[in-house]
């Protein structure tokens, strides 16, 4: 059981102080997590600290793969609005 | 007879400081004590005044932030994008602390360093109070400044005090949690993300609290407010009135920014910003409670060089790597160079003497007026080179301070080239557009072509008052236009336009 982040991570450096099990460091390209250090906060704290301070939507995966943090779950922006928005200043 | 700029009877509002001299006719510093007085000195972000003398510089040493704001994208860095949170390099407390060795010495007029992002420095609390140290340490005669969103401050006070850094700007945006749930989407706090508005009500409590403690302690306090229209402009008057209440000692009222390639989510959303006047209204309207910040450019948060300026550029740290510095030296170059400023600013303080006459006869109608300066103070910049005008009113109460004007490109293509066929209009376009409210600009030298327009525009030119001080330019200049019986512009009218 352990989180990962992925290449969408800005390098903002807010998770790394925070982790319990000091699994999180700066990587080649972005902030990696040691998989055999990280306890997903477990007995530590009810909520896993990288994922409840990442301000990316999906930097963060959980065991299985999944973004805990999904598009629109932290800036707000419906997710197609967003994609329409992109769209239409790509098409400028 | 007494002239009562300040008199509740005025119809002038109060806020904002004269052109040239804090010390003069409607000095907006005059109440305050000496002790607050003497540290917002050469302070360009605390003294409106001072900003035409000193420079300031950010570092960027603090990526992380606890909160995020809907007018904020944690994306983004950039090097060509002027506003707060934007950066291009990180820097550790190591190569921070360099680089304002660096930029103290090739610009003894810095005054101030200040920690303001790209995050928040409290959420970086290692990183930026190392810097700090850093200079304390090696750079006694900077000043230490910090600016946060207020989320992290009571448990950083003591750090704050030890470190003698005087002066703080929080941001607060609001102090009601339902209007906070529509700028703040979460706060991360107590091990968790809080969403909406019960994460704005402790972010809320956590800026007062912070707020008290700092004033408790001899801590000066600037708060700055975003004005973001249909969200939190009705409510801003009362944030200002309760700051001042608690002892925050200067507001700054900014304008949202927010384009939707930016990708925050105002941006995105279509949230506008405030028109020039919208904004110019509410911090009139704060102004009877506050002293009012007019003169904030909204920068960067590796920012270098005088508020007009970005010097950036200069001082990457490719370019740090490769500079000698030779501080104890620099040091008292920089105290050389900080008398000459100071013997400057008292000539010019005694050159413009409080006024005890009116301007024009009452009932004279105002006039905006545009200068162009490079700084010290004085009309020092050609009409082609400027970047951004300074905004003044003259009316027969006096001279007040308006605010700065941007523009993106300066009408000259380089030193001495002037632009040609099409971008010649499309630029003067951006200028007038800039300058909609102003009856004259007066700059040190203005060019036959952009003479013409201006004029043709309504706008009377004028190159007469170069290396004048500004204040002494714009009443000369006020004088002018009244002799001239100038079509005097209804503000208001043309303002909502």
């Amino acid at each position: 059981m352990a989180l990962s982040i992925i290449e969408s991570c800005v390098n903002c450096y807010a998770c790394e102080p925070l982790c319990p099990s000091d699994a999180i460091s700066m990587g080649e390209r972005h902030f990696r997590i040691d998989a055999k250090a990280c306890t997903e906060c477990d007995g530590d704290y009810a909520d896993p600290q990288c994922a409840s301070i990442c301000p990316i939507e999906g930097a963060i995966l959980d065991a299985s793969g999944q973004a805990i943090n999904p598009p629109g779950s932290l800036t707000g922006i419906p997710p197609h609005r967003l994609d329409a928005v992109e769209a239409e200043i790509r098409a400028r | 007879m007494e002239l009562k700029v300040i008199a509740q009877d005025s119809p002038a509002p109060t806020g904002g400081c004269t052109s040239g001299a804090c010390g003069s006719s409607t000095d907006a510093m005059a109440h305050l004590p000496d002790h607050v007085r003497k540290k917002v000195h050469n302070h360009p972000c605390y003294s409106e005044e001072a900003h035409h003398h000193y420079a300031r510089m950010h570092v960027a040493v603090a990526p992380a932030c606890n909160i995020q704001c809907h007018y904020c994208n944690r994306k983004y860095d950039c090097a060509n994008e002027s506003r707060p949170g934007v950066v291009s390099e990180l820097l550790t407390p190591e190569q921070a602390s360099k680089k304002v060795l660096a930029v103290a010495s090739a610009i003894p007029q810095m005054t101030v360093l200040g920690v303001a992002g790209p995050g928040d420095p409290l959420a970086n609390p290692q990183r930026t109070f190392e810097t700090f140290r850093r200079i304390v340490d090696k750079a006694p005669d900077i000043k230490l400044c910090l600016s946060t969103n207020g989320l992290a401050l009571p448990e950083h006070i003591d750090e704050i005090v030890a470190l003698n850094v005087d002066h703080v700007t929080i941001t607060i945006n609001c102090v009601d949690p339902k209007i906070g749930a529509q700028i703040y989407p979460w706060v991360f706090w107590n091990h968790k993300r809080v969403m909406g508005a019960k994460g704005a009500k402790i972010l809320i409590k956590q800026q007062q609290r912070g707020l008290e403690m700092l004033v408790e302690r001899g801590i000066l306090v600037k708060v700055n407010s975003v004005m973001i229209p249909g969200v939190n402009d009705r409510h801003l008057e009362e944030v200002s009135k309760i700051v001042k209440t608690k002892g925050a000692f200067l507001h700054n009222v900014m304008p949202l920014i927010a384009e939707a390639e930016h990708g925050t989510f105002y941006g995105v959303m279509g949230q506008r910003g405030p028109t020039k006047q919208e904004l110019s209204d509410l911090q009139d309207a704060c102004a009877g409670d506050m002293n009012m910040m007019r003169h904030c450019r909204q920068c960067r948060a590796d920012a270098v060089g005088l508020l007009g300026e970005d010097r950036g550029q200069e001082f990457t740290m490719e370019k740090i790597e490769a500079m000698e510095v030779d501080y104890s030296a620099a040091m008292e170059r920089r105290a050389r160079v900080h008398e000459g400023i100071e013997a400057h600013r008292k000539t010019m303080a005694q050159a413009v003497q409080p006024t005890k006459e009116m301007l024009a006869p009452i009932g004279t109608p105002p006039a905006r007026i545009a200068v162009t300066t490079k700084g010290s103070g004085v009309v020092n910049e050609h009409f082609g080179h400027a970047k951004e005008f300074l905004i003044y009113e003259a009316s027969p109460e006096g001279v007040r301070f308006i605010g700065a004007r941007k523009i993106a490109n300066a009408y000259c293509v380089g030193p001495d080239v002037c632009p040609s066929g099409d971008d010649k209009g499309t630029v003067l376009d951006a200028i007038l557009a800039a300058l909609f409210d102003c009856s004259a600009v007066v700059s040190a030298k203005v060019g036959i072509e952009p003479w013409s327009r201006l004029e043709a525009a309504g706008v009377t030119p004028s190159g007469t008052y170069a290396m004048d001080d500004i204040e002494t330019a714009v009443r000369g200049m006020y004088g002018e236009l009244i002799e001239q019986g100038w079509a005097a512009k209804d503000l208001s009218v043309q303002a909502a336009g």
